[in-house]
């Protein structure tokens, strides 16, 4: 459960301007050649981060139970599970 | 009026009980929405890492200034969607009922824009089908593969988008009755989360349908 | 207790009367009532299925239906089934009945939301019963791309639209049962004070939750494919098929773990009950449960060993499917030990739960078997398989559900059904279903593929052991059918514990009052106190049910 904190409008203002910063960062990343696949780890690095700061903080998972965290976890654990699976067979498929 | 907020369900033994269940529900149910996009978001990684050119290609037909206005749009409506959640944390229900009808408005931003841009690919007999038509045409088959996850990824974001409109207005709905208040004020924080679930799925289809092969 | 007692006394059934109090009720029982009248239903339309392709594998010639027709036989057999009988059958029958109960809590944590998850389930249900009486799908109930997706020329869409609907009724039992396990347990109500029932119930939800929106989106994606030609699975376009079956077994593989947990749950407290001893090794079987939810999401490209997966991810599924198999292992072991110096008694519950015991071993066993490619290389898409599954899915699922449904009968009518007739039928139905399945093993391993209408005239003999047994377990499944149904009005009152069984539920009378309990229990022991012979909770006056 959250604990029902409010939080400043200062707060909210931040991320809120951090995620703008961050969406013009990777906008303009995107049209330099990173080399060697680099850009997309890059990207989704940095949607990473944003999507971090919206569950965290828009969401306030930063501010709430241990039980909640473990049920935003399981869900993106469990999609990685799917993926890393999967792709173990897409990425082995030429040797064996 | 003031009654109201301390009254809960009958199954229930507790408001605190009541506002615990609604909120664990609420994250069990996203939890589902994460699986229902992935499974989405996995097609699309797969298809990518086998048609890596034909992908890059077709991600620059998209329009990327359209697409990152749009992240903005979105960005800025989660955040008036946070202030009006914070309103109904401090019981101000003419500021919640601004940024509730902010979000909204923001929302319907994202769709116009969101609706062009496929009016702009049916003409450009880039929607997929018999009338789909891709210049190069060694990189056709796997660019319409390419389209197919747009349309399906970026549509579904779409529909979840329209539900979310429509829970805030139900929302607003209420607000203007004097539902919420800071002892009760559950059903504006489920949606909040409803919603910025839905920013998060935007955040991710950005990068990976528009930025893709841009730097090539 | 007399008839008269009873009616007068107000209780769940009789608090109101009249269809829309049935439709429109919250009540989590009158929900599991709505929920056991349609997955009769469709039980037996499945089995009307069953029927009709067992009659046809009578003779090896293709003589009773044409190829096509019998494609669509298997297919909505399958379809019809698992989504609509084995899924919801005791989850959202005995769950849904049950769980408020043994946490000691009125209701559900969301009692709108089970009514629509009924409501959704029907809807989904009536697309599917749409979509068969039009013509039905021949895809298999697995719907492989690219037939299902392009080539098919039968109501694919109309299908999987039910099939996707429904699912949005499994996700929300789910989040209901989580839920409420997590936050509506009464005073003292810990989590290894629980029944095991409980605990099978949340490791299904779990699967529900995590599982049940990977098939959604893969189902919804065919159907976009034949609707709007999205070229997702299409091989002339670069699309894999084999990426429908990663995304389609990673929903349907844990989805027969939906299919067993609850079974086992039931299991447990059958077992416990009738050797009037507490479950060995509680905490081993609550957690064991646990670990079949989450290795149960790690095996699936066990089904694709010889679909062109890589040997590699091959080799990784079937290590992992062997290491699945543990906790299932560890708990029959539990059930065992369980039985040693127990007081038993063969009531019809017990027969059903000793069955189960036997069968299933016999059906993960056999799993262990698929589970290894080699073994698998040659037994794929034989009969050896359908053997296998429908011992976990027949011989033990089925078994768990109808010993459930008698073993708590009383609680839910307050009323007995005829206990000579009720073995009987166990003992029919045991016999049947070993006539029908144990042959098919052999079949298997002499090579019949199934999905077919015609095979070689060497294999007839088997087949129509196989079509009797069949015909025996027909009428062991009416019989339930009939007696429990007789029961209702000439059955034997029931008190409020007829078998003498620890847990909540057998606290408040039976039927139950539309709130459970009269006042909120206050829970002071474990589980199973069958040796102390403790109440496992106290209701101290004057502590009002409502704050």
């Amino acid at each position: 459960m959250n604990s029902n904190h409010v939080l400043s409008v200062r707060l909210y203002a931040v991320i809120f301007l951090a995620l703008v910063a961050l969406t013009l960062t990777t906008t303009g990343v995107a049209f330099i050649d990173l080399g060697g696949g680099f850009n997309v780890t890059v990207a989704l690095t940095i949607a990473v981060v944003k999507a971090l700061l919206v569950i965290l903080f828009f969401m306030h998972v930063r501010y709430s139970d241990r039980l909640t965290w473990v049920f935003v976890g399981a869900g993106f654990f469990w999609l990685a599970i799917m993926m890393a699976l999967t792709f173990g067979d897409f990425l082995t498929r030429g040797s064996g | 009026m003031s009654d109201i907020q301390t009254i809960h369900a009958h199954q229930f033994d507790a408001v605190e009980q009541q506002h615990e269940a609604s909120w664990i529900g609420m994250w069990v149910f996203l939890a589902t929405e994460v699986m229902f996009f992935g499974g989405m978001f996995m097609g699309y990684a797969v298809y990518r890492t086998a048609y890596p050119q034909a992908f890059a290609s077709a991600s620059n037909h998209l329009d990327i200034w359209l697409g990152a206005i749009n992240t903005a749009v979105l960005i800025c409506s989660s955040f008036t969607m946070a202030l009006g959640v914070r309103s109904a944390q401090l019981s101000a229900r003419k500021p919640l009922m601004i940024f509730l009808a902010l979000t909204i408005a923001l929302g319907a931003v994202f769709l116009g824009i969101k609706f062009t841009e496929y009016y702009f690919k049916y003409e450009e007999h880039l929607v997929p089908g018999s009338a789909f038509l891709f210049e190069e045409t060694s990189l056709a088959r796997q660019a319409e593969i390419f389209f197919s996850f747009y349309f399906a990824m970026t549509g579904m974001h779409a529909v979840h988008m329209i539900i979310g409109i429509g829970l805030l207005t139900a929302l607003i709905v209420m607000a203007s009755r004097g539902r919420f208040s800071a002892e009760y004020h559950t059903p504006v924080e489920l949606v909040g989360l409803y919603w910025h679930f839905v920013d998060i799925v935007w955040i991710f289809l950005f990068p990976l349908l528009y930025l893709l092969g841009r730097h090539l | 207790m007399n008839t008269q007692t009873m009616e007068r006394r107000q209780h769940y059934l009789n608090v109101s009367y009249g269809i829309r109090s049935w439709l429109f009720t919250t009540d989590h029982k009158r929900i599991a009532w709505l929920y056991l009248v349609s997955v009769t239903f469709f039980f037996f339309i499945g089995g009307l299925f069953a029927t009709l392709i067992r009659l046809e594998l009578l003779t090896p010639q293709g003589d009773l239906v044409q190829a096509e027709t019998y494609n669509k036989l298997f297919t909505m057999h399958g379809v019809t089934m698992i989504f609509f009988f084995l899924i919801p059958s005791i989850p959202a029958v005995l769950g849904n009945f049950l769980i408020p109960m043994m946490i000691g809590a009125r209701d559900l944590a969301f009692p709108r939301l089970n009514l629509a998850s009924w409501y959704i389930y029907s809807i989904g249900g009536l697309f599917t019963l749409i979509a068969a009486a039009a013509g039905g799908v021949d895809t298999g109930w697995t719907f492989y791309t690219p037939y299902s997706s392009i080539y098919s020329n039968t109501h694919v869409v109309l299908t999987v639209v039910g099939i996707f609907v429904t699912g949005f009724s499994s996700i929300l039992t789910g989040l209901n049962f989580i839920v409420t396990i997590h936050t509506m347990r009464a005073p003292g109500m810990t989590w290894f004070r629980l029944p095991l029932f409980v605990w099978a119930h949340y490791a299904t939800s779990i699967i529900f939750v995590l599982g049940t929106p990977v098939i959604a989106i893969t189902l919804l994606l065919v159907g976009l494919e034949r609707v709007f030609h999205l070229g997702i699975f299409d091989p002339e376009l670069g699309g894999d098929p084999l990426l429908f079956q990663h995304l389609f077994w990673f929903y349907s593989h844990p989805a027969v773990y939906i299919m067993i947990l609850p079974g086992m749950g039931v299991i447990s407290e059958l077992i416990a009950c009738f050797s009037r001893k507490r479950i060995f090794g509680y905490e081993f079987v609550a957690f064991s449960s646990l670990g079949i939810a989450v290795l149960g999401f790690l095996v699936w490209g066990h089904h694709m060993f010889v679909s062109g997966q890589s040997l590699y991810a091959g080799m990784i599924f079937s290590l992992l499917s062997m290491l699945v198999a543990i906790p299932s292992a560890v708990k029959v072991f539990n059930w065992t030990a369980t039985l040693y110096k127990g007081s038993v008694s063969f009531d019809a519950p017990m027969l059903y739960a000793l069955g189960f015991i036997g069968l299933f071993t016999i059906g993960g066993l056999t799993g262990l078997f698929l589970a290894s490619i080699g073994v698998d290389v040659h037994v794929h898409d034989t009969y050896f398989v359908i053997a296998h599954f429908h011992y976990i899915m027949v011989g033990s699922a089925v078994m768990a559900y109808l010993g459930g449904i008698h073993f708590w009968w009383p609680k839910m009518t307050g009323r007995r059904y005829p206990e000579a007739v009720a073995r009987v039928a166990a003992l029919i139905i045991f016999l049947g279903f070993n006539l029908t399945f144990f042959p098919q093993f052999i079949l298997g391993y002499l090579g019949m593929p199934r999905r077919y209408h015609v095979y070689p005239p060497e294999f007839q003999v088997l087949n129509v052991m196989s079509s009797a047994g069949a015909s025996i377990l027909a009428v062991g499944y009416v019989l339930p059918l009939i007696y429990l149904i007789w029961s209702l009005r000439y059955g034997a009152i029931a008190g409020m514990n007829p078998w003498k069984a620890k847990g909540l539920e057998w606290q408040t009378p039976s039927p139950p009052p539309t709130d459970n309990f009269d006042v909120t229990p206050i829970v002071v022991h474990e589980a199973y106190g069958y040796e102390t012979d403790e109440p496992q909770a106290i209701y101290p006056p004057g502590k009002p049910l409502h704050v």
